[in-house]
């Protein structure tokens, strides 16, 4: 059983067709890099996915959860990072890991939030109140929301944006050291992550899926990657 | 990391981390320790100054009571402001629906974390009630429902809040949005549409319609009674508000 089923997901917003007609499965152990220019749909993808927005047709599994029916259940094999990685600004970082743990009702909150802390490497700003953090820090909070409970699905909504080449690594590293346990989505539009990173492409452009192929078989596309973008976004 | 082993059902856990958390919340910034003297300031002034508590030489909390809609109709605005506005500012809406609670829950505990914070405010003010109890003998039963009524009707203007804060992701417009809302209803109770109605739909008209107004319902318990119908005007304007805007949040 895939651990992640996209099934005929569509989403308009009025008249524009955000996303039509997306289908694929991801098992456990893959990492897909989840590709396209900017409005290619990607993040409503993520977010019909995730259960933030309704689909107007298709539905999403997660885990053999649906999410729609069963909601409760699918968003507890489920840890997501939107774009941005929002936080309650004004809580500490100790503190809003222990309200996700607590509101994922896990059995030893205060160990969750211990190993989390430890994990991203956010020990030394574990007191520190979220607005005034840097924005790696913020990305990596946001990474440390999704991961608390060690869903077996992780979507992360552009996980690197913004960060440096050292922490960028450093959130790679730590995906690459889960993923084979998991069934990971990652929306990036920086072409080298794949290759780094993904175990299998999807690119998506205009709502639809312009290709879902591994890893090798996107990059013997040719040697500019970003040419082979640009030909399959057209 | 921790085990991936999931509990089949968190029970209150999530509910619980949702109250406490936004109860809290209003104790993060300043402003709800503002928001606590200037209700607490305006109600005692209503009363003594404006409604001759003192001057009465009666041992009743009735006139202080009376006031208290107007400071509800700006109280409950700004305590509702941010219920759902400051999470769509912040984006956390998009974390909070996308944790494994429903809607309803979350729009619960929010709703009463904030009706406990005015309660709070309502709290604070138990000095009237014992100032009274020194200079005279009230009726300790009146005073109750007096407390009972003013927190039902605190709810009531909650709920309206609640609407306003699902419609925006501006604080600002939630708050004065809400506000007037609750203003109106207070007028409503006034009578200040009176003559316009006479006119429209006659006399037996207007008297209907004044009990549609926060005040008119507020007016039993002043006097000692818990009345069916009041009650359930208050908690039908209250759960109808935290139901329609946890409906606005659901469908968006």
């Amino acid at each position: 059983m895939p651990l992640i089923e996209a099934k005929n997901l569509s989403k308009s917003y009025g008249a524009i067709r955000a996303v039509h007609a997306v289908s694929f499965s991801v098992d456990r152990g893959e990492v897909v890099g989840f590709l396209g220019p900017n409005g290619a749909g990607k993040s409503t993808t993520m977010k019909m996915l995730t259960g933030h927005l309704r689909a107007d047709e298709g539905t999403a599994v997660i885990a053999g959860f649906d999410i729609a029916d069963q909601s409760v259940q699918a968003k507890q094999h489920l840890g997501y990072s939107p774009e941005g990685a929002p936080a309650y600004g004004e809580m500490t970082v100790r503190e809003f890991l222990r309200f996700a743990a607590d509101l994922r009702g896990l059995a030893d909150p205060a160990e969750s939030v211990r190993k989390t802390l430890e994990l991203c490497r956010l020990g030394e700003v574990a007191a520190q109140t979220i607005d005034t953090l840097s924005k790696g820090y913020r990305m990596r909070v946001g990474f440390a929301q999704a991961v608390i409970h060690d869903p077996a699905v992780l979507i992360l909504d552009e996980p690197t944006d913004g960060l440096d080449p050292n922490q960028k690594f450093e959130v790679r590293r730590i995906l690459k050291e889960m993923a084979a346990r998991k069934a990971v989505i990652v929306s990036t539009h920086i072409l080298e992550e794949v290759g780094e990173l993904c175990t299998r492409v999807i690119v998506i452009a205009k709502g639809e899926v312009r290709c879902d192929e591994s890893r090798d078989q996107f990059l013997a596309r040719g040697s500019d990657l970003n040419a082979v973008f640009r030909q399959l976004t057209a | 990391m921790p085990s991936s082993e999931q509990p089949s059902s968190p029970g209150l856990k999530p509910f619980v981390a949702i109250l406490r958390r936004e109860f809290a919340g209003y104790f993060r910034t300043p402003l709800a320790y503002v928001f606590l003297a200037v209700f607490n300031a305006f109600a005692v002034s209503l009363a003594f100054f404006v409604g001759g508590l003192y001057e009465s030489r009666v041992a009743s909390l009735d006139r202080f009571f009376l006031y208290l809609p107007w400071l509800w109709a700006f109280l409950a605005p700004a305590a509702g402001a941010r219920l759902w506005a400051e999470e769509r500012r912040q984006g956390t809406i998009e974390l909070l629906l996308t944790w494994p609670i429903t809607v309803w829950q979350a729009a619960l505990g929010k709703f009463l974390a904030a009706w406990l914070f005015l309660a709070c405010a309502l709290l604070m003010t138990l000095p009237i009630a014992l100032t009274v109890g020194y200079l005279g003998d009230p009726d300790w039963g009146v005073i109750a429902s007096g407390y009972v009524g003013s927190l039902l009707c605190a709810g009531a203007c909650l709920g309206i809040a609640a609407i306003a804060s699902a419609l925006t992701r501006s604080q600002v417009i939630a708050f004065v949005t809400g506000f007037l809302a609750c203003f109106v209803l207070v007028l409503v109770g006034y009578g200040v549409f009176d003559d316009l109605l006479t006119g429209l739909l006659g006399p037996a008209a207007v008297d209907e319609f004044r009990r549609l107004g926060l005040w008119r319902n507020l007016e039993p318990f002043t006097l000692g009674l818990i009345d069916a119908r009041p009650t359930a005007y208050f908690l039908t304007v209250a759960f109808a508000g935290l139901g329609l805007s946890t409906i606005i949040v659901e469908r968006r």
